[in-house]
């Protein structure tokens, strides 16, 4: 939705997310860590108004230490690192959360202003606010009478 | 009459949960480990806050309930990209006998809760340490 109109491939990705989606929610999750996981991590939301646009990811288990946000042109990219729990004596039983390096990079429809970008993190969910750029922003034009 | 309390107290865990329900629920991923002295149970509930998971032990069924506002007005957010629902976490298991229930403990920490349930005593495992004769 963000950049179909931009690149076909990105197309082609969503409909392959969607098409993970499907499968992902039909078959049963084995207990088999990272592979059996959606294909992009983390999952994300994206929605804009007049004067920004917000990005928000659910991140549980990532501490703002082990989490990179980048913001380039019209480029948001989010990298971090999930770890597990190691130990000598420890067995799982069921392991349905995914550890290991990722990231995720995203096209935004507009130029954002980098300088004035946001992040926060609490209760394991990333908002990021990316101000748009000054010409990216929509501009009310006042209709004279003549 | 232990029978008749007990059938009792799941209708009234039932209706709890339906009400509950009106938002939409999902399943949190979880991992169970379990070590010499207990089992750990580490469960992704992003966006709940430490005063908002509701988590319940009985009769070795172990519940947990994450509760979560709504972040943003469904209707009216301009929506550029839609990968998730925002909506309450809920999940339940059946845990095997020997669990110390007083003992419990839990804890939320970047939107994961840490659900620690030590084993009791008599299920510990032991060294049996063998005599030579």
């Amino acid at each position: 939705m963000l950049t179909r109109t931009l690149n076909p491939l990105t197309a082609l990705n969503e409909l392959r997310r969607e098409m993970d989606r499907v499968f992902d929610d039909f078959w049963p999750r084995f207990d088999g860590g990272w592979w059996a996981q959606p294909a992009t991590f983390p999952a994300l939301n994206v929605w804009e108004d007049g004067d920004c646009v917000y990005a928000e990811a659910e991140i549980p288990g990532v501490s703002q230490n082990d989490l990179e946000v980048y913001a380039v042109g019209n480029e948001l990219t989010i990298k971090g690192t999930r770890k597990a729990r190691e130990g000598e004596d420890v067995s799982y039983h069921r392991r349905e959360r995914g550890t290991g390096e990722f990231t995720r990079v995203v096209t935004l429809p507009v130029d954002i202003d980098p300088e004035k970008v946001q992040a926060s993190l609490k209760d394991g969910i990333l908002t990021v606010t990316l101000p748009k750029a000054e010409e990216a922003k929509p501009r009310r034009i006042t209709v004279k009478t003549s | 009459m232990s029978t008749a309390m007990t059938v009792k107290k799941q209708e009234d865990k039932l209706a709890r949960v339906e009400r509950a329900r009106d938002r939409r629920t999902y399943t949190p991923n979880v991992d169970i480990i379990e070590t010499n002295d207990e089992f750990l149970v580490l469960a992704d509930m992003p966006g709940v806050a430490p005063d908002a998971i509701d988590i319940q032990y009985e009769q070795g069924v172990l519940t947990m309930h994450g509760k979560v506002e709504p972040r943003q007005d469904e209707e009216k957010t301009n929506w550029l990209l839609r990968e998730y629902g925002v909506g309450d976490f809920y999940r339940s298991f059946q845990l095997g006998e020997g669990i110390d229930c007083d003992k419990i403990e839990a804890r939320l920490k970047d939107g994961v809760m840490e659900l620690h349930l030590p084993k009791s005593e008599a299920n510990k495992p032991r060294k049996i340490a063998v005599k030579a004769s």
